[in-house]
C-alpha cells in the first residue's frame, strides 16, 4: 500500500515523469477554469440569472462573507488567493466521490506547493500594505530578542500548514484501504462519508487559516488608523 | 536478533505507542474545547456562527498534533527509511 499518490507513474519519458498527483491536480484546474470560463461567457445583469450564474454567486458572496468576517478587511484584495485556494482545495477533496480518482492533497508535494504560496503571500500583502520597513518592523515587535522566534514561527506554521492537510486527506485514504481489508462494504462507505465532511472542513481551514496569517501581517497599521481614529473621536 | 527483525519490531511498537499517545493528549485537548464552546453558545446563541468557525480552526490548530502523530506512524509502517536500508542490500 503506498501513502501518497506520487509513486503511481504513468507516463516517462527521458526524466520527465508524469505521476498521478500531477495528473489529477491538471485535472481539477482544468475542471475549474473550465466551468467558470463556460459559466461567465454568459452572464446577465438583470433578474432572470441562469442557474450556474446563481451558484457561482452564492460561492462567490459567501467566500467574500467569510473573508470580511476573518479579517474584518475589505474582502476584494484577498478575494483571489484565498477563493482560489479554497475552491481547489475543496474540487480535490470532493472528486474523490468518483470512482479512480486520487486527491492530488493527498500527496505531500501539493500540500506543500499550496503552503508555500501561503508562505510567499503573506509577506507580499503585508509589503503591499504596509511598505517594506514596517512590514519587517513586526519581526522584532516586542523585542530584539522575539526575531529568531518570529521567523521560526513563520517556518513552522507552513509546514504545519502542509502537513495538516497532507495528514487528514492521506489518513481518509488509508484508514478506508485498512477497512475494506477488515469489514467490507457498509463500514468504508461511512469513512468515506466522513472523508468528504473532512474535506471540505479542511478545505475551510486552509483558506481561513491563510487568511488568518495575511491578516495578521497587514492588519497592525490598520489598527493603529482604528484606534488612533479611536482616541480622536473619544476625546471630541 | 538480526537487524531485519530489530528494526521491524520497533518500529511497530513504536508506530502503536506514537499514534496512542498521540491520540491522548489532542483528545483531552478537543473535548475541553468543544465543551467550553457549546457553554459560549448557550450563554451567546446569537454568537453561534462565530463562535463555531472560531472552534473549527482551534480544533484544526489541536487535531495538527494528533495528525502529526499519525503521519510519523504511517512513515514507520510504509515508508519507513531504515527498513528500507537494511531489506535493500539483502534483496538486490
Amino acid at each position: 500500500m503506498s501513502i501518497s499518490p506520487d509513486g503511481i507513474i504513468w507516463w516517462q519519458w527521458g526524466g520527465l515523469s508524469l505521476n498521478a498527483t500531477i495528473v489529477f491536480t491538471w485535472l481539477v484546474m482544468a475542471l475549474l477554469t473550465l466551468l467558470s470560463w463556460l459559466v461567465t461567457r454568459r452572464l446577465s445583469t438583470g433578474t432572470k440569472l441562469s442557474r450556474w450564474q446563481n451558484v457561482l454567486e452564492v460561492l462567490v458572496t459567501g467566500i467574500r462573507d467569510q473573508i470580511h468576517q476573518v479579517s474584518r478587511q475589505e474582502p476584494g484584495r484577498y478575494l483571489p488567493f484565498v477563493g482560489t485556494l479554497f475552491l481547489f482545495i475543496a474540487t480535490a477533496n470532493l472528486l474523490n466521490v468518483v470512482p479512480g480518482y486520487l486527491a492530488p492533497t493527498g500527496s505531500l508535494s501539493t500540500t506543500t506547493a499550496l503552503a508555500i504560496c501561503v508562505f510567499v503571500a503573506v509577506p507580499l500583502y503585508g509589503i503591499a500594505c504596509e511598505g517594506p520597513l514596517r512590514y519587517l518592523r513586526h519581526y522584532v515587535k516586542p523585542t530584539w530578542l522575539m526575531l529568531p522566534f518570529n521567523v521560526i514561527g513563520e517556518v513552522s506554521r507552513t509546514i504545519a500548514l502542509a502537513v495538516r492537510l497532507y495528514g487528514n486527506m492521506m489518513s481518509g485514504t488509508v484508514i478506508v484501504a485498512i477497512l475494506l481489508s477488515l469489514t467490507p462494504y457498509f463500514f468504508p462507505l461511512i469513512m468515506e462519508l466522513l472523508g468528504l465532511l473532512t474535506g471540505m472542513i479542511q478545505a475551510y481551514i486552509f483558506a481561513v487559516l491563510a487568511m488568518v496569517y495575511i491578516a495578521s501581517a497587514t492588519s497592525a497599521h490598520q489598527r493603529t488608523a482604528q484606534s488612533g481614529h479611536s482616541a480622536v473621536s473619544s476625546s471630541d | 536478533m538480526d537487524n531485519v527483525a530489530l528494526i521491524g519490531m520497533v518500529s511497530v511498537i513504536t508506530a502503536g505507542l506514537t499514534i496512542g499517545f498521540g491520540a491522548m493528549g489532542p483528545a483531552l485537548a478537543e473535548g475541553r474545547a468543544v465543551a467550553q464552546a457549546l457553554t459560549a453558545i448557550a450563554q451567546q446563541p446569537y454568537e453561534a456562527g462565530a463562535i463555531t468557525r472560531t472552534l473549527f480552526v482551534g480544533l484544526a490548530m489541536i487535531e495538527s498534533t494528533a495528525i502529526y502523530c499519525f503521519v510519523v506512524a504511517m512513515i514507520l509502517i510504509f515508508a519507513n527509511p531504515f527498513w528500507d536500508y537494511v531489506t535493500a542490500p539483502a534483496g538486490g
